[in-house]
C-alpha cells in the first residue's frame, strides 16, 4: 500500500508549501467556479464569464506593477467589467455579446499597457505568461486568506439567492411574473461570476479560467438534470481535475526531460477528459437516467 | 515614422484593417461576437506549435483556427454555441500553455503574439498576410447576399434555399482566415476590437449594407493607422490603442443610435 502510494504521489508532495497553497487556492477556485458555472451554462453566459476573466488580467497586471496582492487586482477589475456589462448591456442577446466583447477589448488593451510598464519598470519578465496562463506553484502563501474570503463571499451570495437565481436562469419570464426583480438578480449574478473567475484566473490564468468555470458545469449537466445533483457533481468534477492536475504536474518533474508539465495544462486536460467521458456516458445512456427526473 | 522599416508596418496594418473591416461587418450583423473573440485567441497557440516544429507560424495559425472552427461546429447545438465555443477555446489554450513551456519562448515573443507587434512585420510575412487576407475578402464578397440574408431573416434565407448551418460554417471559415492574417499584427487578444469597434459604429450610421461595410473598412483603417502612429510616438503597445479606439467607435455608435432611435437591421435588397 505504501509502495502504491509512493508510485502515484512523488515524495514531498504533501509537505511542499507551494503544493499546499496551490491545493487550497486551486480547490477553492474549482468549487466556486463549478457552482457559479452551472448557472452560467444554464443562462448561456459563457462569453460573459470568459470576458470578466480576460478583463481581470488588467488587474493582475496592475498588481505586478504596484506590488499588491495579485488576487485583489483580479477581483477589482473583474467587478469593474461586470458593472460595465450591466450598465451598458441591453436586452437583445447579440447586442449584449457585442458590449461584452468591446469591454473585453478595452480591458485587454489596458492589460497590454500595464504589462508593458511592468516589464519596463520591474524585472518581472514572465508577467504576461503568469497573468494569462497562470503559475500555480508560484502563488504566494499570503494569497490564501483572501482567496478563501472571496470564495466564501461568492458561495454565500449563491446560497442566499439560490431560488431567485435558479428561477431567473431557467425561466426569466416566469421569474418576473413571480415578482422577482430579474434585473437585480442578473446584476448580482455578474458579481458572483466576477468573484468566481478571479479565483480561477489567479489559479490557472486569466484566459484559461473559463475551463474551470464551464468544463465541470457542462460535465455535470451532461450527467444529470436535477439542479441539486448537478450542483454536487460539478464541484466534484472540478476538484478531481484540479487536484489531479496539481498531482500530475508535480509528478511530471520526475519523468525526465528537464522540466515538468505546466499545472494549467494538466488541469485543463483533465477538465476536458471528464467532459468527454460524461458526453460518452450520456450518449450511450449508461444507467444515469435515474438522475433525470426534472427535464 | 515613414522610413523603410516602418513601411511594412503601414502596409501590413492597412491589409489587416481592410480584412477586419469587411469581416467585422458580418460579425456584428450575425452576432458572432464570442466566436470572433475565441478563434484568434485559440489560434495563437498554433504560432507556438509552428515554432516548436520549425515551420512558418502562418501554418500553425491556420491549423489551430481550423481546429477551433471544427470544435465550435461539432460541439455546438442549434442556436447554442457558447458552451461549445468556450470548451474549444480552452482546449486550444491549454495546448498553448504546454507549447509555451516546451519552447521556453522569450516572454517578449509571447507578449507580441497576444498583444500585437506591428513594428516587427518582415518582408517575408507581407505576402502570406496579403494572400490570406485576400481570400477572406473574396469569400465574404462572393457570399455577401446569402451571408446577410441568413443573418437578418433565417426564414427568408431558407425559402431561397440558403442553409443557415452552411452559412454558419462558411462564416466561421472566413473568420479563421481573417484570424491568421490579423493575429501576428494586432495580437490574438485584440483582433476582436479592430473587427467589431469600427463595424458597430458603421452599422449605427447607415442601414444600407454596402455603404455600412465601406464605412466599417474606412473606420478600421483609421483605427489601425492611428494606433500605429500613436504606438510609434509613445512606444506604448499597439494593442492598447486598438482596444481603446474600438471601444470609442462603439460608444460613438451608441450615442448616434440614442439620438436616432432603435438600431435597425440592415436592409437586404
Amino acid at each position: 500500500m505504501d509502495f502504491l502510494l509512493k508510485s502515484v504521489v512523488a515524495p514531498g508532495f504533501f509537505t511542499s508549501q507551494p503544493v499546499i497553497t496551490a491545493m487550497i487556492v486551486g480547490g477553492g477556485a474549482a468549487i466556486v467556479s463549478a457552482i457559479v458555472g452551472v448557472f452560467t451554462v444554464i443562462r448561456g453566459q459563457s462569453f460573459a464569464g470568459h470576458a470578466l476573466a480576460d478583463v481581470s488580467s488588467a488587474g493582475g497586471s496592475a498588481s505586478f506593477l504596484i506590488g499588491v496582492n495579485p488576487l485583489l487586482g483580479f477581483v477589482v477589475m473583474a467587478l469593474v467589467a461586470g458593472a460595465g456589462i450591466e450598465v451598458f448591456g441591453v436586452k437583445d442577446v447579440r447586442e449584449r455579446d457585442l458590449v461584452t466583447g468591446i469591454i473585453t477589448g478595452a480591458g485587454l488593451g489596458l492589460a497590454a499597457l500595464l504589462l508593458y510598464f511592468a516589464v519596463r519598470t520591474t524585472s518581472t519578465t514572465g508577467a504576461a505568461i503568469t497573468v494569462m496562463f497562470g503559475s500555480m506553484f508560484a502563488i504566494s502563501q499570503s494569497v490564501a486568506p483572501l482567496a478563501i474570503a472571496v470564495g466564501f463571499a461568492a458561495l454565500l451570495m449563491v446560497g442566499l439567492l439560490f431560488r431567485p437565481l435558479l428561477l431567473t436562469s431557467l425561466d426569466p419570464e416566469l421569474a418576473a411574473v413571480a415578482g422577482i426583480n430579474v434585473r437585480l438578480v442578473n446584476g448580482l449574478f455578474l458579481m458572483m461570476l466576477a468573484l468566481a473567475v478571479s479565483l480561477s484566473a489567479i489559479t490557472i490564468g486569466a484566459v484559461l479560467s473559463t475551463a474551470l468555470l464551464i468544463g465541470p458545469a457542462a460535465t455535470a449537466l451532461r450527467l444529470a438534470s436535477r439542479p441539486g445533483i448537478v450542483l454536487l457533481l460539478a464541484p466534484f468534477a472540478g476538484l478531481i481535475a484540479t487536484f489531479g492536475g496539481i498531482l500530475l504536474a508535480y509528478d511530471s518533474y520526475g519523468w525526465g526531460g528537464g522540466h515538468g508539465w505546466p499545472v494549467s495544462f494538466c488541469i485543463v486536460a483533465l477538465v476536458l477528459t471528464l467532459y468527454l467521458l460524461a458526453s460518452l456516458v450520456s450518449r450511450f445512456g449508461i444507467g444515469l437516467k435515474a438522475l433525470d427526473i426534472e427535464a | 515614422m515613414f522610413s523603410g522599416f516602418m513601411l511594412n508596418a503601414w502596409l501590413a496594418g492597412s491589409i489587416v484593417a481592410i480584412v477586419a473591416g469587411v469581416v467585422g461587418f458580418f460579425v456584428v450583423v450575425r452576432g458572432t461576437a464570442f466566436s470572433a473573440h475565441a478563434l484568434p485567441l485559440g489560434a495563437f497557440p498554433g504560432a507556438a506549435a509552428a515554432r516548436l516544429l520549425g515551420v512558418d507560424e502562418f501554418f500553425g495559425l491556420i491549423a489551430f483556427a481550423g481546429l477551433g472552427v471544427l470544435g465550435i461546429a461539432a460541439l455546438g447545438r442549434r442556436n447554442r454555441h457558447d458552451v461549445a465555443t468556450a470548451l474549444s477555446l480552452v482546449t486550444l489554450l491549454g495546448l498553448g500553455a504546454l507549447f509555451l513551456s516546451l519552447t521556453q519562448q522569450y516572454s517578449q515573443e509571447v507578449y507580441a503574439l497576444l498583444f500585437g507587434e506591428v513594428l516587427g512585420v518582415s518582408n517575408a510575412e507581407l505576402l502570406p498576410v496579403a494572400v490570406l487576407g485576400g481570400m477572406a475578402i473574396v469569400l465574404t464578397l462572393a457570399f455577401f447576399r446569402p451571408l446577410l440574408l441568413s443573418a437578418v431573416s433565417a426564414e427568408l434565407a431558407e425559402a431561397e434555399g440558403i442553409s443557415a448551418a452552411a452559412m454558419e460554417l462558411l462564416f466561421l471559415g472566413i473568420l479563421g482566415f481573417a484570424t491568421a492574417v490579423t493575429v501576428p499584427v494586432v495580437g490574438a487578444l485584440l483582433v476582436f476590437s479592430l473587427m467589431v469597434g469600427p463595424a458597430s459604429a458603421a452599422r449605427s450610421l447607415t442601414t444600407r449594407p454596402g455603404p455600412a461595410m465601406a464605412l466599417s473598412v474606412a473606420l478600421a483603417l483609421v483605427t489601425a493607422w492611428a494606433s500605429i502612429a500613436l504606438s510609434y510616438v509613445t512606444d506604448w503597445p499597439v494593442g492598447f490603442f486598438v482596444g481603446a479606439l474600438g471601444a470609442a467607435w462603439y460608444a460613438l455608435g451608441r450615442i448616434v443610435v440614442r439620438r436616432v432611435g432603435e438600431v435597425r437591421a440592415p436592409v437586404v435588397q
